[in-house]
């Protein structure tokens, strides 16, 4: 195992992502690619999988309807069938559009909090996480693609990516960072 | 250029020989007396035994909604299901009111028909002025497309009126409204109510308003068409005629707002002249927009598929798809919210409207919204579904039959009451005008190239992926 990484700075997002293109036609590994803004078609160039987020959500969204419909049934019409300004509460379905307001609003919540939460512990974004910025100026106007040499020989690699238009080379112990 | 094919020329006359030929069995089904209809209705007591004294409850019912003379106040429904002398006394009175139902059901059913195909040609059309308005950059491969289906608005629109002027000249009755003597007291058709109403529900200044809007409409359609043949051949770097084209499609969303809300009182509303909601304007909008883009969304899949729109991909359908999801939604939250207001308030000359719809069409009225939510909200979710053509066409499948499910329901109950069946006049009158619609809008179609190529978003929309 080579304990070296690569990293080559890019400042136009078009460069980079030719050079994606480039350097996977080359079969070699990028471990990681970091843009100030999402560039558009990255992910496909780079060949990462669909997300699931948007099933994740229609599930918690039906999870969100299960319990605002378990929650009324129970305290509307079970435990306690009041008459309320006449209202049906013989049975759910009797009195349910009083309901379907609040079936709405917690599908809605389940489905949006629950996703956002979901994208958090994915992503591991959390308050006082250490950041993993390798080079500050990624997060204004340069890219930067991390390759992982799996021992090739780096002088060439270094020479192949110089010639994709990176305008910074720079070899990584794997260690130090 | 698109050629209409024989075989589809065949097939559109085919439907309109065939919706013809069940319309008029539905006329001629008609009982000619009211003798004939009590022999029915004593056929019918025989044969259930005790249930007639049930039916007479439920006819009571549907009365509420119906005019009745004299009636100021509609009595609530509990009165008349509880008088157990109305069930008895009233057997003349009840072969009467059937008598009318069974006349009016297949006027009812050419007109929901008819309106149908039209709303969707107008809803289409409101589409296209959108599109145009909001200078969208995915859609002006399609507008030949919009034009042609938004141009039956002229023969349907022709049709509307003519349909609306023999209710006006009493060659039916579908239109409680129209009754002679009903703003005439002391008249035994006498009805306070609608009396009142008679400044704004009367023959004359309703025909007026049913011919300028449809006159105003057409004039748009007419124009943009017009205007965007002219950008075709207008020089390069001209495109005086799409402005003149963006100015009145900006016009015709303004008159089409309001007169649309104005024509869904008239034409749809005044069915129930008990009877006011604020939001019916926007719910009848809701349901033409729907299945105007469900039909762009059909036909464009169709032409496609034949070959002739080499710039559509599915990026393409894929946005029809998401307006058909967006907008099915959008009806059903005014369709909820209409219904959900008046259930619970529950105030007895407000919530007639449903409670007829819920004893007598309990099956359609409630089928019909699962029809138009949830099966679009369950096919049209997935992102990759709206990409493939036979999803779109199934969900567009459901969604023009519940929409024409929708407008039946809104006509039906207070024009035939609880007499209402889908049989020869239903079917046979949705035949005919889904004909003439598909023989006419091809025709259009085939009039003029498929692709605008003057328009300045051309070169966008061609290249439109998502």
């Amino acid at each position: 195992m080579s304990t070296k990484m690569i990293h080559a700075l890019y400042t136009d997002d078009d460069v980079l992502l030719s050079a994606v293109k480039q350097v996977r036609d080359k079969h070699y590994h990028i471990e990681e690619v970091f843009t100030p803004f999402p560039v558009h078609g990255l992910e496909k160039a780079m060949g990462i999988a669909d997300t699931r987020l948007a099933i994740n959500a229609f599930l918690y969204g039906i999870v969100g309807l299960c319990v605002a419909t378990a929650m009324m049934n129970y305290i509307m019409i079970e435990d306690w069938p009041q008459d309320i300004g006449g209202k049906p509460s013989f049975s759910y379905l009797e009195n349910m559009p009083a309901f379907v307001p609040i079936m709405f609003e917690l599908t809605v919540f389940f489905a949006a909090h629950l996703m956002v939460i979901t994208f958090y512990m994915r992503s591991r974004l959390w308050p006082f996480k250490k950041a993993e910025n390798p080079d500050v100026r990624t997060t204004d106007d340069h890219f930067l693609m991390e390759i992982d040499t799996h021992g090739a020989d780096e002088e060439e690699v270094t020479k192949f990516l110089y010639e994709t238009g990176a305008v910074e080379i720079k070899l990584i112990d794997k260690e130090a960072h | 250029m698109y050629k209409v094919t024989s075989k589809l020329k065949t097939f559109a006359i085919a439907l309109m020989v065939v919706g013809a030929l069940f319309t008029a069995v539905g006329f001629w089904a008609v009982p000619s007396s009211q003798a004939e209809v009590q022999q029915m209705i004593d056929d019918d007591a025989a044969a259930h035994g005790g249930a007639h004294g049930m039916e007479s409850n439920e006819h009571g019912l549907a009365e509420d909604a119906h005019k009745e003379a004299g009636h100021v106040a509609a009595p609530s429904s509990e009165e008349h299901a509880t008088d157990d002398a109305h069930a008895g006394g009233h057997d003349d009175d009840h072969a009467m009111h059937m008598y009318h139902q069974l006349q009016n059901r297949p006027w009812s059913a050419v007109y929901i028909a008819a309106f149908f195909f039209f709303m969707i040609g107008l809803g289409s059309l409101a589409f296209l002025a959108l599109q145009k308005v909001s200078q969208a950059g995915w859609s002006p491969v399609l507008f030949r497309v919009m034009e042609g289906i938004s141009s039956y608005i002229l023969p349907g629109g022709i049709i509307m009126f003519i349909l609306l002027l023999l209710s006006g000249l009493h060659f039916n009755h579908i239109f409680v409204w129209m009754e002679e003597g009903v703003d005439v007291l002391g008249n035994e058709n006498y009805d306070a109510i609608i009396a009142a109403k008679t400044g704004y529900l009367n023959v004359p200044f309703w025909l007026f308003r049913a011919g300028a809007f449809i006159v105003g409409w057409n004039l748009y359609l007419w124009n943009i068409r017009r205007f965007g043949l002219k950008q075709d051949e207008a020089k390069d770097g001209d495109i005086s005629w799409y402005k003149k084209g963006f100015k009145h499609s900006a016009m015709f969303l303004v008159f089409f707002i309001v007169t649309e809300s104005i024509m869904s009182w008239d034409w749809i509303m005044s069915f129930d002249p008990h009877w006011f909601s604020t939001l019916f304007g926007w719910y009848v909008f809701a349901s033409m927009f729907v299945s105007g883009i469900t039909t762009i969304a059909l036909v464009t899949i169709f032409l496609k598929s034949k070959g002739y729109l080499e710039f559509v991909n599915d990026s393409h359908i894929h946005d029809l798809a998401k307006f058909m999801f967006g907008i099915s939604i959008f009806w059903t939250y005014l369709w909820f919210s209409q219904f959900m207001l008046i259930w619970y308030a529950n105030i007895p000359e407000e919530v007639t409207y449903f409670v007829t719809r819920i004893q007598d069409y309990n099956i359609l009225f409630f089928g019909m919204v699962a029809i138009n939510f949830l099966f679009p909200l369950l096919i049209l979710m997935n992102s990759d579904f709206k990409r493939v053509n036979w999803f779109v066409v199934t969900a567009g499948l459901f969604i023009i039959i519940g929409h024409y499910l929708d407008i039946y329901v809104m006509v039906m109950p207070a024009t035939v009451g609880e007499s209402w069946f889908i049989g020869f006049p239903e079917i046979g009158s949705f035949l005919f005008f889904a004909g003439l619609f598909i023989f006419y809008i091809f025709r259009t179609i085939s009039k003029t190239p498929l692709i605008p190529k003057g328009d300045p978003f051309l070169g966008e929309s061609k290249h439109f992926h998502y």
